[in-house]
């Protein structure tokens, strides 16, 4: 593997007007990487991505991938990176094939070997059957599978998905993370943004947190899971409990209907709790903890990013 | 830096498709409306106009709405392409291809001149047929259409780029295209006209590309015929390389 990044982004800044949508980016996506880019809305995720396939100039800053400016070497880093944009778009003037058929030419590929290849992505997303239909007739899930499609026409190292599983059901969800697992498998680096972090954290290896138009936190899944300074205790009780004290009633985050779900400083010991539970006098059935999940990690970031800008 | 004029074809074909896939909307109505012109204006004014020696009025029109034609439906095809493209989002399709500001200029302008000479072309026929209309020097005709065709499918570009919804689009159609066309002497000659009007009348870009086209079934202008595509050609340089500056910055396209 090179030691050339899939993706460098540079002090990439965009500035519309007043706001300051990217505010000096910089950050590498390594070569075959699952990469999430992950953030609230507004916070500059689909900006950056759009910089990155050419749809937005910065205002300053570079965007290189595999090593060619987006720039500079514009046609070379198009014909590398693959985009699957949030919007449902559609040409209503034209069908499915007609329109692969066009996003080939667009990239000067054609003949038989092309024409095998369109066929092979209309069959492996489902769209066989409707090859023929007008994409402006289509449904929102059967846009988004077209739109996967055009990205991946010209065979790009790099995919971007711009939130693919927003309002899509769940046979397709599968479907589609399935699809991208397989290309991630293949080599091509995946760069993805979604609103899903579950999906983020089952699939990728790095992440990065966005917020207001800069990166809040950059690492491996694993590690920004373990630097998380919270555990998670579920407590089964009982009887409800309808009292609590003071330090049980600080670090409560949940009430289930049998029980209680707590958020403890990883340093802290068990013993304590089990003591505030015993002096509480509540019947504890059953005890499990777990480490903060990425949706945990990322609201707590955001939070934190939230306050600042108050 | 390598070229792509295979992606270039391809985008031109796409242009040229998507015109034909509502050819009644975009060649035949535009025919059929020129011919209620030449049939309303023709038959009404057929006595009341002079034109040249030897040329009858209906003979003078036809040119002139043949251009006409070639004018309005080439700015129309590259403008509703665009904005169209902008509003439903697929230009974004084309803005991601490794084409080039300039490869994807000639695309859209070529596929406008092939609207506006098919459109231009069908009432030519019908007149050259019904009014025994013969034109003395192709040459003329041809280049007339051509670069005329290309001036206004770039204004289209400009407009398509510069606007934001389509009443924008509208507006640069009904308040700058179609008074300067219909001001061109497309129905006259500019000398029937009070000195005021022709001198006025020269200020219109439009008017060149009329007059000159006439001359090509003519022989006859109000102005040379020289100076007509000088400034034919002036005007889609000065239109070519505002439109070419806007892509490669990406106003409103790439923001």
């Amino acid at each position: 593997m090179s030691n050339v990044p899939a993706v460098r982004f540079q002090h990439v800044k965009k500035q519309y007007g007043e706001l300051s949508a990217l505010k000096g980016i910089s950050f590498d996506v390594e070569e075959g990487a699952f990469f999430g880019l992950l953030g609230p809305n507004g916070a500059g995720k689909s900006t950056l991505i759009n910089a990155m396939s050419g749809l937005v100039i910065p205002t300053s800053g570079s965007i290189e991938i595999q090593g060619h400016d987006v720039i500079a070497d514009y046609r070379q880093t198009r014909r590398l990176l693959g985009l699957v944009p949030q919007e449902l778009i559609a040409d209503p003037f034209f069908s499915i094939r007609e329109l692969l058929d066009l996003q080939s030419g667009y990239f000067g590929l054609k003949g038989a070997k092309q024409r095998a290849w369109v066929g092979e992505l209309l069959e492996r997303l489902a769209l066989s059957d409707k090859s023929d239909s007008n994409t402006g007739q289509l449904s929102g899930g059967m846009k988004r599978r077209v739109l996967i499609a055009m990205a991946l026409v010209h065979r790009p190292r790099v995919l971007v998905l711009d939130e693919p599983t927003a309002g899509v059901d769940v046979d397709l969800r599968r479907t589609l993370w399935d699809f991208t697992k397989e290309l991630h498998q293949q080599g091509h680096t995946i760069i993805l943004t979604t609103h899903y972090l579950e999906e983020a954290e089952a699939l990728c290896d790095k992440v990065a947190i966005m917020q207001g138009g800069e990166v809040k936190a950059l690492d491996t899944t694993q590690s920004l899971l373990s630097k998380h300074s919270y555990r998670y205790l579920r407590v089964t009780l009982a009887q409800p409990a309808h009292t609590l004290t003071p330090p049980l009633e600080a670090r409560l985050v949940e009430r289930e209907p049998n029980g209680l779900v707590f958020k403890l400083e990883k340093n802290m010991s068990l013993s304590q709790l089990l003591a505030w539970l015993g002096e509480a006098k509540l019947e504890i059935e059953d005890i499990s903890s777990r480490d903060a999940s990425l949706e945990e990690v990322f609201l707590d970031l955001t939070a934190e990013g939230r306050s600042n800008a108050k | 830096m390598q070229s792509n004029w295979a992606g270039c074809w391809a985008l031109f074909i796409k242009e040229v498709r998507r015109f034909y896939s509502v050819v009644v909307q975009t060649v035949f109505a535009p025919i059929v409306a020129t011919l209620l012109y030449l049939l309303v204006f023709g038959h009404v004014l057929e006595t009341k106009i002079e034109t040249y020696a030897s040329v009858s009025y209906s003979q003078f029109l036809i040119p002139g709405l043949v251009m006409m034609a070639i004018l309005q439906n080439a700015f129309s095809n590259t403008s509703s392409s665009l904005i169209q493209s902008k509003m439903h989002g697929n230009l974004s399709f084309v803005l991601l291809s490794p084409i080039s500001a300039f490869e994807f200029y000639v695309a859209f302008v070529l596929a406008s001149v092939v609207r506006g000479v098919v459109v231009g072309g069908g009432i030519l026929i019908i007149g050259v047929i019904g009014f025994d209309l013969t034109w003395q020097s192709p040459f003329w005709v041809l280049i007339f259409a051509i670069l005329s065709a290309a001036m206004m499918g770039g204004l289209g570009v400009l407009a398509g780029i510069i606007s934001d919804k389509y009443d924008h689009l509208s507006a640069f159609q009904n308040f700058v295209i179609m008074p300067l066309t219909f001001l061109s002497g497309v129905f006259y000659s500019i000398h029937a006209l009070p000195e005021f009007w022709q001198q006025l009348s020269y200020f219109n870009p439009f008017f060149y590309m009329v007059d000159g086209f006439r001359y090509g079934f003519f022989e006859q202008s109000d102005v040379s015929v020289y100076l007509s595509l000088l400034v034919t050609i002036v005007f889609l340089i000065i239109v070519s390389s505002i439109n070419l500056i806007l892509l490669r910055k990406g106003v409103k396209i790439r923001q």
